[in-house]
């Protein structure tokens, strides 16, 4: 039971970084069509953001996750803007193999920068240091901060999409550009607003694992990336509740797998967990199968 | 001045020349009607003019202000507004969302409550279902709702593609009496229709199109008498 339950909360803490991360691949999945592959290195940019500001600047965690999330936010739009925006008209292939090569260029250009070694985030003190016990489960500062940063961060979204003209922008965008260009919807600012927000998840995502694993290296958005795709894919792709959804399970999944003691097992488990629901419900635990209406 | 003059626009897609110098105007009040077989370029001349395609030559004036080079935005806040062919409703949203984008680029919170209010009386079944998902409703509920949310916009000229497209008849003439209102009530309207008997009833002027070029045109009245048209579009 102990066991079981310091599980939980470890699950807890990896799933909120995949929902983090799957929600930016839904969200621009929604609105594009384009599965963004290098959304995991916007994640991986975020974490040596969150390291240098850290590291070397003697920030704290609040402010370098401002930061983070202000510099991938930038990178995103970037990207969209340089990369992505001059094949809005092109097939959907040529920009899926664009994002496999924006990819390898940020890979290997943030290799280039801060040399390939693995480093290590400082470790923590004073507060962010702390832990406590519930029963016999350890609970460390550290998970309670990633959780509540990612709650935070999703009610936010929330709000946004629902509430906000942006937002209701985005939800028409996703659903119809030429109606939503017929509202008068600017339709490329309103792109480009999704993959800020992608990106600044994304980012926050990249220091939240820095300071809970410590090691990051250039390569390291590859496997959480695929694994955050999966979970966008198991919960609907293009849904964010399912993003969040599957984020959690994914990581909960990974987590009871590797505990009980099949750690060789764990990344197999997910891409099976991957076709198991492609060949099940390929839409997806939320998405519907599209119906056409005359 | 014309509300809408239409000089010599010509589209491409790709090698397909879809748009062959078609021109023609519509006058402030007034109701005009586009009408042709499938594939004639209806679509697409709404399409452009809207800003949604880009035409590879010629102009477009609104109230002579020449619109060519404005993007759909813009065209919107000038008082256009298009409701395009197969409704386009946002399906996941709900009813009153998708009415509340259509007042999009306003301000003016009052007025913007003032048209819902007007929308509704003009559409009561949307009041009833304003928190149903648009996608969830019927054939003729969504296009009630493509109009009125193309009417929040408070437009001055309207287009309508193919608005009896796909409903019962008894339906069609509900919709066609719906836009008779809108137009007496001061809004110009631009309608493309399949049913041309329909369409020139209302009319005030019609243009006919065929593989992309004007061919005839005249009032409503002349071209319901005319042979030509009786044996091509209104059966006989």
């Amino acid at each position: 039971m102990e066991q079981f339950l310091q599980q939980v909360i470890n699950g807890i803490s990896l799933g909120s970084i995949y929902a983090l991360i799957a929600l930016g691949y839904t969200m621009v999945y929604g609105i594009i069509k384009l599965i963004n592959f290098a959304h995991c290195d916007v994640y991986m940019i975020g974490a040596y953001v969150g390291y240098f500001c850290m590291r070397n600047f003697n920030m704290g965690f609040l402010p370098s996750l401002l930061m983070a999330m202000v510099v991938c936010t930038t990178v995103g739009v970037l990207i969209e803007k340089i990369a992505y925006k001059p094949l809005r008209n092109a097939t959907r292939i040529a920009a899926l193999i664009t994002a496999i090569g924006v990819s390898l260029f940020l890979e290997y250009g943030t290799m280039f920068f801060v040399k390939a070694t693995v480093r290590t985030y400082p470790p923590m003190t004073g507060f962010m240091a702390k832990s406590f016990k519930v029963g016999n489960t350890v609970i460390t500062m550290q998970q309670v901060i990633i959780a509540a940063v990612t709650v935070i961060l999703m009610v936010l979204l929330q709000f946004i999409v629902k509430k906000t003209r942006i937002g209701k922008a985005m939800r028409a965008v996703s659903q119809d550009k030429d109606a939503a260009e017929l509202m008068g919807i600017n339709v490329d600012a309103t792109i480009s607003f999704t993959f800020a927000i992608g990106s600044a998840l994304a980012g926050a995502a990249g220091i939240l694992v820095g300071v809970y694993y410590n090691s990051i290296n250039p390569l390291m958005g590859i496997l959480p990336g695929l694994k955050a795709f999966v979970a966008a894919v198991f919960g609907g792709i293009g849904l964010i509740p399912g993003a969040m959804i599957g984020g959690y399970i994914i990581g909960a999944t990974e987590v009871f797998v590797a505990g009980y003691g099949r750690s060789m097992y764990k990344d197999a488990v997910v891409f099976a967990i991957l076709i198991l629901i492609l060949l099940v419900k390929p839409s997806g635990l939320l998405g519907r199968d599209k119906k056409e209406k005359v | 001045m014309a509300m809408l003059e239409v000089k010599n626009i010509n589209v491409h897609f790709g090698v397909i020349h879809a748009l062959k110098d078609v021109s023609f105007t519509v006058n402030e009040g007034e109701i005009v009607t586009l009408i042709g077989a499938n594939g004639a370029g209806k679509t697409t001349t709404l399409r452009t003019i809207s800003g949604l395609k880009k035409p590879t030559s010629g102009s477009i004036l609104l109230e002579g202000k020449d619109i060519t080079n404005s993007s759909a935005r813009e065209r919107v806040s000038m008082g256009i507004s298009h409701v395009p062919e197969g409704r386009h409703v946002f399906p996941d949203m709900t009813v009153l969302e998708n009415l509340q984008l259509g007042a999009y680029l306003r301000k003016d919170k009052q007025g913007i409550a003032r048209d819902l209010k007007m929308v509704y009386e003009r559409f009561p079944v949307l009041e009833e279902r304003k928190k149903q998902a648009a996608g969830t409703l019927s054939g003729g509920e969504q296009q009630m709702l493509a109009i009125g949310r193309a009417l929040m916009s408070r437009p001055r000229l309207l287009f309508l593609d193919e608005p009896s497209l796909g409903l019962a008849p008894l339906l069609v003439q509900e919709i066609f009496d719906i836009i008779k209102n809108i137009n007496n009530e001061g809004t110009t309207i631009l309608l493309v229709e399949q049913n041309a008997s329909m369409a020139l009833k209302i009319a005030n002027r019609a243009y006919v199109m065929e593989t992309g070029s004007i061919v005839l045109s005249g009032t409503g009245a002349e071209l319901m008498r005319s042979d030509e048209i009786r044996k091509a579009y209104l059966g006989g």
